[in-house]
């Protein structure tokens, strides 16, 4: 056992936990964070992004302990005050998600393009979300979904 | 997982000296390999060194006719590095293609030379470039660094520090990507270096190779019609469910004129 | 396209944001393996390595005793317990009237195994990471036998057996249709064109794996189980009468939310039994989440078709007649639906939108050493679709007709309908023609020319891929199935309850795991109370609070689940009726419900509907003698017949001839999807449907060796589309609504799966065809393509060699 301190969402928390647990089960099974999803055990499928240092990484390839003294944001860490993101609010206008699985994993992973790429076409869009896999919406409305947060999100709201 | 112990140095001697120490030890960069390697227990380390406290190794600095990276440096860090792009920007524009952005953010220069996947996009640049990898103790040219599948010279406990890249005359890279993993089904380097042509091929077979007849053929003539008729034999090629080693014969040679076509 | 409409926000036609987003996007949801129940522990199962061995013996001394450990269980403690076999929902019975082969199908292997993943024993720990530490250490001593990996090995002679008994591998030999009659019609044909083609064997892939949270309750004897299901009510119902042998009662089944299905959570897998009975031999919840690679050994596949098929046509083009041959794979037990695939959800279809006066098809059903193959996105139809626009195309290249107007000239004419075909269906309504021509104008077909000459300046060339669709779904009227073999009826449940302040909870017996019932749901009781969708909340997923429903596959929440809900309004309405009646002094003769009012007809005499809820709660001036207290009315509703959803799919393509890359590069399709509820949520449907037809066409294979070893059971080697690999999609609507249910709904859930992929071969093959090369089989990956132009590059070359010279 090791003892780990990890600063989520803003939050510190200390846990106890084996040297091998991963980042994603940190945040699934010691913090009840459970909007980060396990979609695969091969590090393709992104269900499981989360920002560290507002970097966009896959928390099943990540040792817990690797995440010590740096800031780690979930999709729980996104809505202030009740009020989604301006990238949670673009995925609901534009129908950018139906069984929900995927979309935190996206959610985050686009923010970190936005911060890149203020105004993202839709080929950067596409190829930068080759680390996502949905399997409902076909992407089209994700897509739309990406421009539209970009767009919010330059707004500075 | 097996289970391991887990070490976090915050000097490069430190963790030197936690792997001789320990004949199970493993060095622990980006992760981004070995951690599925782990996950799926195809490797059992005693113990993982993690190199995330040395920041010393993440530096980028081009000087005179080299650009060094730290072995830490992240793909994505080498993507975006101004200096890189200024020198070798086919250096760069590789590794903005590795993997997939979630990656890049973890996977780093060192990591990925170090583990030596035979479909990895590095090896292809550090051979065709002419690179040198800078460890702890020693330099080691490219040419004798990659000495099989998933093997290279490093000695057990030889910590790669950074990687020396000659600037080029001008490079580019080809890459046919696997289309589930990312990873190179074929992927191509032609550099037109002070030391002559170098044509460099990962993905295809056990380990990332040079191809004599090409480079031959670019020296005399640096066109993609250089490359008509001219293939890399089958035989040793890889062969597998996505791609028959003809079929990576063929990507070879079709890559490599891409190539050479993107360097005009 | 043509479905908006802007001005509406509330009810029926209004594209209205989803309600359910909001816990998704806040990272709220509650998934099945986002639930830890206190003093929980965990399974992991050891599963076979090999695809056929006989168990001499499973050793789990050395698991029992590891760290947190509590039980490891095998076959014999299954066998002990009594716990059935897992049962299959549909009986097929084949040409000679003969049941179909049906193998037992024990929850952990009883002493052989028959496809790699087949469970053997369950270990439970305290931990995840201690239960699969410690499944490791359980000892099998396996003694491998012959097996039969792929479908084209199972009916050779001497293959390996999957049931020994069975006295060969064939679970059925069915047919349908008139086979003399299509003799004839191939005896007078002008032009017989012969088509083979293989229908690729592909994973569903739901994002969320499964998973299952068992919770026996020993203080009042009862059972919990969580489970990722598309069906919780008919996952109660096969464990309680099957599999756990409890009362209904006695099991409550939840299936919270649920991260995709695509059919491959229908079906009653072993695992859901397996925890609910292992908690009550432990004590303690037992949870058990699949992992991707698990996943893929473990769930049941899609597809996996190979067919011979022969279209007779007149001299003018004219469609005489149609025969099939089928061999489909069963895998090595049979999974819940998995006989009514590819009978009759499949050659039931072969008629598609045309008009086919003569159709005779033969089925065999196989089993091999693999998973079980079951319902998959479109189950039957897309197969059905596959098999007749490839053999349509191939036809208008025979007589050199245009492969658009071979297709106008056999179409089913509005004026047909009601189509009987000569498959058993009857189509109700449609207007093919219509979808073919907004789907072509969507296309820019006039545009083509130029598209294609701008590829070809890029060294690519182009190709346009046509395919047009009809598919059977809101399945189904229970007494028709039933005749055809369906161990369960097909209706749909609803619950409206009326609050007494005039807000509305539903519960219905179907199921969302991304289709938007939430939101869809509440649209049909705002547009027939009045109410906003706000004030309207859909309950689903739990057998303890909904009525007793099937679920949600074949496209048929909407029209059926949808129509039950109806139903249940109706009464509701009613009801109020005469409540306002009594509050408004008239005759419920003379009282109308209008715009969420009750109102005396001729009158500004009106009631709000939120006083009659009112009145019906707190019944102090009521018409107590006549009529209940209260505003809550239920209903069951069995469709009459299936809806026929169709339309046409187009695609266009750029293959790299160098490497043999085929880009989808435009998709413009036009479907009927019947009354359209919330157009932004319909077009959804279809996007997610064409990714994973495009996926089956270009990306897609689960891959078994000779032997039955899976051999590409990660993402690292089963190729999923990502966004860049396809484009965005012209969606666009006619809509005909259906003739036998209440809204006019015919459902779109698998339209893009069904409709899509002829239309990428086609488009592949007609880039393809200036080299002359003819036949190409999904999924069209880089090496096919290359190898295709190749071998038609080097058949050109021979060609043009004088005779003689060379042989």
């Amino acid at each position: 056992m090791a003892t780990i301190t990890l600063t989520v969402n803003q939050q510190t928390h200390t846990i106890d936990c084996p040297p091998t647990t991963l980042l994603v089960e940190a945040l699934r099974e010691h913090l009840r964070l459970t909007g980060t999803h396990v979609g695969c055990d091969t590090s393709q499928c992104g269900a499981c992004t989360v920002e560290v240092d507002g970097k966009s990484v896959k928390a099943c390839t990540m040792l817990a302990a690797e995440a010590e003294g740096a800031q780690v944001t979930t999709i729980e860490g996104l809505a202030k005050g009740g009020e989604l993101h301006p990238m949670q609010a673009a995925f609901r206008e534009h129908h950018g998600l139906q069984c929900g699985f995927c979309t935190p994993g996206m959610i985050m992973s686009a923010n970190d393009l936005c911060r890149r790429v203020p105004e993202p076409s839709e080929h950067e869009i596409r190829h930068w979300l080759e680390g996502n896999l949905c399997r409902c919406t076909g992407y089209h409305n994700i897509v739309k979904a990406v421009r539209a947060g970009a767009t919010a999100m330059r707004g500075g709201k | 997982m097996k289970p391991f112990e887990l070490h976090r140095p915050s000097t490069a001697q430190e963790a030197v000296g936690l792997v001789t120490a320990r004949d199970g030890a493993k060095y622990l960069a980006g992760g981004q390999s070995l951690l599925p390697v782990l996950k799926l227990e195809l490797a059992e380390p005693s113990d993982l060194v993690s190199l995330a406290r040395l920041p010393e190794l993440r530096k980028i600095t081009a000087a005179g006719d080299a650009v060094t990276i730290g072995a830490l440096a992240t793909h994505d860090e080498v993507s975006r590095s101004e200096d890189v792009a200024r020198a070798i920007p086919a250096l760069a524009k590789l590794a903005g293609a590795i993997g997939d952005p979630q990656v890049r953010n973890r996977g780093t220069l060192g990591g990925s030379v170090a583990h030596a996947d035979p479909a990895a996009d590095y090896p292809a640049a550090l051979l065709a470039l002419g690179a040198t990898v800078v460890t702890d103790r020693r330099e080691i040219a490219a040419d004798a660094f990659f000495t099989g599948l998933f093997e290279t010279a490093l000695g057990r406990d030889e910590l790669v520090t950074a990687v020396r890249f000659p600037i080029p005359k001008r490079a580019a890279y080809g890459k046919f990507a696997h289309r589930a993993s990312k990873y190179a089904l074929v992927g191509v380097m032609v550099a037109d270096t002070a030391g002559g042509v170098r044509v460099a091929v990962t993905g295809a077979g056990p380990k990332v190779f040079r191809v004599p007849a090409f480079e031959a053929a670019l020296t005399a003539r640096m066109d993609p019609s250089a490359l008509d008729g001219l293939t890399v034999p089958a035989a040793d090629l890889n062969s597998d469910a996505e791609a028959s080693a003809e079929y990576r014969a063929h990507l070879i040679s079709v890559m490599a004129r891409r190539a050479v076509q993107a360097l005009a | 396209m043509a479905t908006e409409s802007p001005a509406k926000t509330q009810g029926m036609g209004a594209a209205i944001k989803r309600k359910e987003d909001r816990r998704f996007l806040l990272g709220k949801g509650s998934y099945t393996d986002d639930i830890t129940l206190p003093n929980q522990s965990y399974a992991v199962f050891v599963r076979s390595m090999y695809a056929h061995a006989k168990i001499n013996s499973v050793d789990t001394a050395a698991a029992r005793a590891a760290q947190g450990v509590l039980a490891v269980f095998t076959g014999t403690d299954v066998a002990a317990d009594g716990l059935g076999g897992i049962p299959c929902g549909w009986l097929v019975k084949g040409k000679d009237g003969s049941n179909m082969v049906e193998p037992p199908h024990p929850a952990l292997a009883q002493g052989v195994v028959r496809h790699v993943g087949d469970p053997i024993a369950m270990v439970i720990a305290t931990s995840k990471a201690a239960a699969r530490a410690a499944a490791g250490l359980v000892e099998i001593d396996y003694e491998p036998l012959p097996a039969v990996g792929r479908l084209e090995d199972a009916t050779a002679p001497g293959a390996p057996l999957v049931w020994q008994e069975a006295g060969g591998n064939v679970c059925f030999d069915w047919h349908l249709g008139d086979a003399a009659n299509t003799d004839a019609a191939f005896a007078g044909a002008a032009h017989i064109v012969k088509i083979d083609v293989t229908n690729n064997r592909v994973a569903p892939n739901a994002m969320e794996p499964r998973a299952a949270n068992g919770h026996y309750d020993a203080a009042n004897d009862h059972y919990t189980l969580y489970t990722t299901s598309q069906n919780p009510h008919l996952i109660r119902l096969l464990m309680a009468a099957f599999t756990l042998h409890v009362p209904e009662h006695k099991l409550r089944v939840i299936a919270p939310d649920v991260g995709g299905g695509f059919g491959s959570k229908i079906f009653h897998y072993a695992e859901e039994l397996l925890v609910a009975w292992a908690s009550r031999r432990v004590g303690r919840p037992v949870k058990w989440t699949s992992e991707r690679s698990e996943a893929f050994a473990t769930d049941a596949h899609g597809r996996d078709h190979m067919s011979h098929a022969e279209l007779a046509l007149d001299a003018t083009g004219k469609f005489l007649g149609l025969r099939v041959k089928t061999l489909a794979n069963m895998g090595a037990y049979l999974s819940t639906f998995a006989p009514a695939v590819p009978t009759y959800l499949y050659a039931t279809l072969l008629s598609g939108p045309y008009d086919l006066p003569a159709i005779y098809a033969e089925v065999k059903a196989i089993f091999t050493h693999t998973v079980a193959v079951d319902a998959y996105r479109g189950a039957g139809r897309p197969e059905a679709t596959y098999l007749l626009e490839r053999l349509v195309d191939k036809a208008a290249r025979q007589l050199g007709m245009d492969r658009v107007e071979l297709r106008r000239k056999n179409l089913i004419r509005p004026e047909q309908f009601p189509y009987q075909t000569q498959v058993a269906l009857q189509y109700d309504i449609g207007d093919y023609h219509a979808t073919l021509d907004l789907a072509l104008a969507a296309n820019d077909r006039a545009g083509y020319e130029r598209r294609r000459a701008e590829s070809a300046a890029r060294g690519k060339l182009r190709g346009f891929g046509i395919s047009t669709y009809i598919e059977a779904c809101g399945i189904a009227p229970s007494a028709l199935v039933g005749a055809l073999g369906a161990r369960a009826g097909l209706y749909e449940a609803a619950t409206v309850r009326v609050h007494p302040t005039g807000s509305v909870t539903v519960f219905t017996g179907t199921h969302s795991h991304g289709q938007g019932h939430e939101t869809t749901f509440a649209q049909i009781i705002a547009e027939k109370l009045g109410v906003s969708t706000d004030a309207v909340e859909i309950v689903h997923g739990d057998t303890d609070r909904i009525p007793f429903g099937m679920g949600t596959y074949g496209s048929r929440s909407a029209a059926v689940g949808g129509s039950a809900i109806v139903k249940a309004l109706d009464k509701i309405v009613d009801k109020g009726k005469k409540i306002a009646a009594h509050l408004l002094e008239a005759s419920p003769g003379d009282v109308e419900f209008v715009d969420g009012q009750y109102r005396v007809v001729g009158t500004d005499r009106a009631k709000a509907f939120g006083e009659v809820a009112f009145a019906a709660y707190v019944p102090h001036n009521y018409p107590i003698d006549t009529v209940e207290p209260g505003l809550e009315e239920s209903a069951f509703y069995d469709p009459k017949n299936f809806t026929f959803p169709g339309g046409t799919h187009l695609v266009e393509v750029e293959v790299d001839p160098e490497t043999g890359v085929v880009e989808v590069v435009d998709v413009a399709i036009a479907d009927d999807v019947g009354v359209i509820i919330n157009p932004m949520i319909v077009d959804g449907q279809a996007h997610g449907g064409l990714a994973q037809g495009i996926g089956q066409a270009l990306y897609e294979e689960v891959r078994y060796d000779a032997e039955g070893q899976l051999t590409n059971g990660t993402y690292m080697d089963y190729c999923m589309p990502r966004a860049a690999d396809l484009p965005s999609f012209k969606v666009g609507n006619h809509v005909t609504a259906c003739t036998h249910n209440p809204l006019g709904i015919k459902g779109v859930g698998e339209v893009g799966a069904i409709g899509v992929p002829p239309a990428v071969i086609n488009a592949v093959l007609d880039a393809l065809h200036p080299l002359g090369v003819t036949d190409i089989s999904m999924p069209a990956s880089p090496e096919k393509v290359w190898r295709a132009i190749q071998a038609a590059k080097q058949a050109a070359h021979q060609a043009t060699q004088p005779a003689g010279k060379g042989a």
